[in-house]
């Protein structure tokens, strides 16, 4: 007891220190991870959303790390919701430089990102052509694709063949088929927890598009109608697996054995290959009318550059580096961790991993059946879309009404855009 | 080492030409010591609430997308786009739905083990304890383990897993909204998360209550129980549960991280925040139209708020006594 009340250490100047240390933490704290502290010569910022297959960061970062004539830092965003933490974010001192996202119209009018056509114009025909279209406003290009990610169905032969189901072409097989996929350990059919992942397909399968040339909304059509009726019996049926533990972009439902299909994406392709060996395949997402045709969603990540950055010049010579002039990179990115489809001829040429057994047939489906973004169809509007699904969808309202919700909300967008 | 002495030395000399003085003078000052108290507390206050509330003030009345600092004048366009949305004015629905539920039953289920609690002869700090730390867990955690664990919609679900020994088929809590289980998943979050805090309150209310009360009502014949919870307790806890209702409500309207975690890309059970994140500061970065349901939101708050006090005589609690 003596020692303590002979200490220095009296109440008062343990609080000072204490109070001291939290306001020091705090300066710290806002000071720390803006990219912009101290380092020889420029800094960049690029922002990434987190790939889920392993080595993909560590990837990024060697790129980065590999570039000479400025000192890249990358922020890696683990959140769900990519979109939200990109746009914020991108209103502030502190947005990145360099970030990936895909080309949406409502950057470029607001001046966001940067017009990139004088360093891809030289390597222009090495690329897919609907992948310079797919950016490209008035003339201009504003991103560089780096990797297209086609997205359907993966299924498990095994399966299939025990139970004597023929891989369908039609919504209405698919939905039979699922009925008879599932059994009190496994379900049919996953399309993710929200269905969303093929909101885009059903419109393409059916026979419609998002929008018109001339940007007026196109997808309200008979055909679209019928396929949200159809998957909202499908979603009653019993046959989907609701509530998974991971999200359709992770193949680990199919993997473990949780379903007999799963929708999802060519990059997961190594992960399905070691967990099921040579039991699996693919299919587009089949007809949804008679007038429609198969179709798949040929996604995937471009780089952008920040147009309000501080370092415009130093961001758009290191994406012209790393995205245009390192093939090897170039190539170690699209094939070395998930799969993805290399928008460069060159490199598609070349992409060995991908001329053979399911990724040969993967390439095959993106060719022949496959949809590229439209420019003009922006996140408020597939927010609305989205919307159409929650409704009538997963709630029981009619999809003629939902639609015209989703009308009011995409015409509100496209007034703003085109004028 | 030096201001020991100097102020040793300069306090019989009642300080007249000490240089120490003036400082001192300040120090004992009320008007200096209020600020320095309060000063940071309100720089933060100004900086980081009044500062933005203003700012919304000011976007709600410009065409603001993709940008803070627009330079089209709207006027009320925005106040009449989120007053005639359907999904914002069903948000504050979905809200009224969701305090009526939760409010009450924070408050009894808190109550009931405040008393249950303190009633304990013995283990009375553990059991305190254990109740009380669901409050220390993140509302994003808890989300998670409801969401995967407990309520997952696959058949290793726990809920799940015992329904299987009924006999009874798997349900998609979060993801089928008929019939609306996903009420049953949110509200058994929140109440456990924070029941044990405003227990906490309750059984400092409990042991605030004078034991002369309770012996002048069993002379006067009022039976221990039901009786002399309801005319002793009760009326003495009055104070402590409009604080409580109050603090409730003001949760309730700031429900946001938990609905964010468990309900992804739905168009039902949207508090007002949420649908504020959604329409405007999320993916469609509709900032005025954002600001504007902001604004709304916060007039209603300070008016239900205003209301609550008035009926419930928050405030007045001294007078009451």
């Amino acid at each position: 007891m003596s020692a303590m009340s002979n200490s220095n250490w009296d109440r008062r100047s343990v609080l000072r220190a204490a109070m001291g240390l939290a306001a020091a933490g705090g300066l710290a704290a806002c000071g720390s991870n803006t990219g912009r502290a101290g380092g020889s010569g420029k800094t960049l910022v690029q922002m990434f959303h987190a790939y889920g297959e392993a080595g993909t960061e560590q990837a990024i970062k060697k790129y980065a790390k590999a570039y000479k004539e400025a000192n890249v830092t990358t922020q890696w965003i683990t959140s769900a919701d990519f979109e939200s933490k990109l746009f914020s974010t991108l209103l502030t001192d502190n947005a990145p430089d360099v970030f990936e996202f895909h080309p949406q119209i409502q950057m470029i009018k607001s001046g966001q990102v940067a017009d990139l056509t004088d360093i891809i114009e030289p390597v222009k025909d090495d690329f897919n052509p609907a992948d310079i279209q797919s950016h490209t406003v008035d003339g201009k290009i504003y991103g560089v694709r780096m990797i297209d990610d086609p997205q359907f169905f993966f299924y498990r032969k095994s399966m299939f063949e025990e139970a004597g189901v023929d891989v369908p072409t039609t919504l209405d097989e698919l939905m039979e088929i699922s009925a008879k996929l599932t059994t009190s350990k496994v379900k049919g059919l996953y399309i993710g927890n929200d269905l969303h992942n093929v909101n885009d397909t059903l419109i393409w399968s059916a026979g419609a598009q998002h929008l018109t040339e001339n940007n007026e909304i196109a997808y309200h059509t008979d055909g679209v109608v019928e396929g949200l009726k159809k998957m909202r019996k499908l979603f009653t049926s019993g046959d989907l697996l609701l509530g998974a533990p991971t999200e359709s972009w992770d193949p680990s439902s199919l993997n473990q054995g949780l379903c007999a299909i799963q929708f999802c994406g060519m990059w997961a392709m190594p992960q399905i290959q070691d967990a099921l060996g040579d039991d699996w395949g693919i299919f587009p997402f089949p007809k949804v009318t008679d007038s429609g045709k198969q179709s798949v969603y040929n996604g995937g990540w471009s780089m952008f550059v920040n147009a309000k950055g501080k370092n415009v010049e130093a961001a758009k010579e290191y994406v012209k580096w790393l995205w245009i002039d390192q093939k090897e990179y170039q190539e170690d990115w699209a094939t070395s961790y998930g799969f993805h489809i290399p928008p460069r001829a060159s490199l598609a040429k070349e992409a060995t991993k991908l001329k053979s057994g399911n990724a040969a047939e993967g390439v095959r489906l993106f060719n022949e059946f496959g949809h590229f973004d439209n420019i003009g169809w922006t996140q408020a509007m597939r927010t609305a879309m989205e919307d159409v699904w929650a409704n009538c969808v997963r709630k029981d309202m009619d999809p003629e009404a939902a639609l015209d919700k989703c009308d009011t909300a995409v015409n509100r967008e496209l007034k703003k855009l085109f004028g | 080492m030096s201001t020991t002495t100097t102020r040793d030395l300069a306090r019989p000399a009642s300080a007249k030409a000490s240089p120490a003085k003036p400082r001192r003078g300040l120090r004992g000052s009320p008007t200096f010591n209020f600020w320095l108290f309060t000063g940071p507390f309100l720089i933060g206050l100004a900086i980081f609430v009044y500062a933005p509330i203003l700012w919304s003030l000011w976007l709600s009345f410009f065409e603001a997308r993709f940008t803070v600092t627009p330079d089209e004048f709207v006027g009320f366009e925005n106040y009449a786009y989120m007053l005639t949305n359907d999904d914002f004015v069903g948000s504050l629905g979905t809200f009224t739905v969701f305090a009526a539920f939760i409010v009450p039953t924070t408050w009894a289920l808190s109550l009931g083990l405040a008393l249950l609690v303190n009633r304990l002869r013995f283990m009375r700090a553990f059991f305190r304890s254990v109740f009380f730390l669901p409050t220390a867990v993140s509302y994003v955690a808890a989300s998670l383990i409801w969401k995967m664990s407990i309520f997952s919609g696959v058949r290793f679900g726990l809920m799940n897993t015992v329904l299987g020994w009924f006999g009874i088929d798997n349900i998609a809590w979060l993801i089928d909204p008929n019939p609306p289980w996903y009420w049953l998943v949110i509200v058994t979050a929140r109440l456990w998360l924070q029941s044990g805090f405003y227990m906490i309150l309750f059984i400092a209310a409990l042991q605030n209550i004078p034991d002369e009360l309770y012996e002048a009502a069993a002379i006067d014949g009022a039976k221990p129980g039901w009786q002399t919870f309801w005319y002793i307790t009760l009326p003495q806890l009055r104070a402590t549960s409009t604080a409580v209702i109050l603090l409730l409500l003001v949760a309730a309207y700031q429900a946001f991280d938990e609905f964010f975690n468990l309900l992804s890309k739905t168009t039902w059970g949207r508090p007002p925040l949420m649908e504020l994140y959604y329409k405007a500061l999320g993916e469609s970065q509709d900032y005025g139209a954002g600001s504007a349901g902001a604004l709304i939101l916060t007039v209603l708050i300070c008016a239900v708020t205003l209301l609550q006090g008035k009926l419930m005589g928050f405030g007045r609690g001294d007078e009451s006594k």
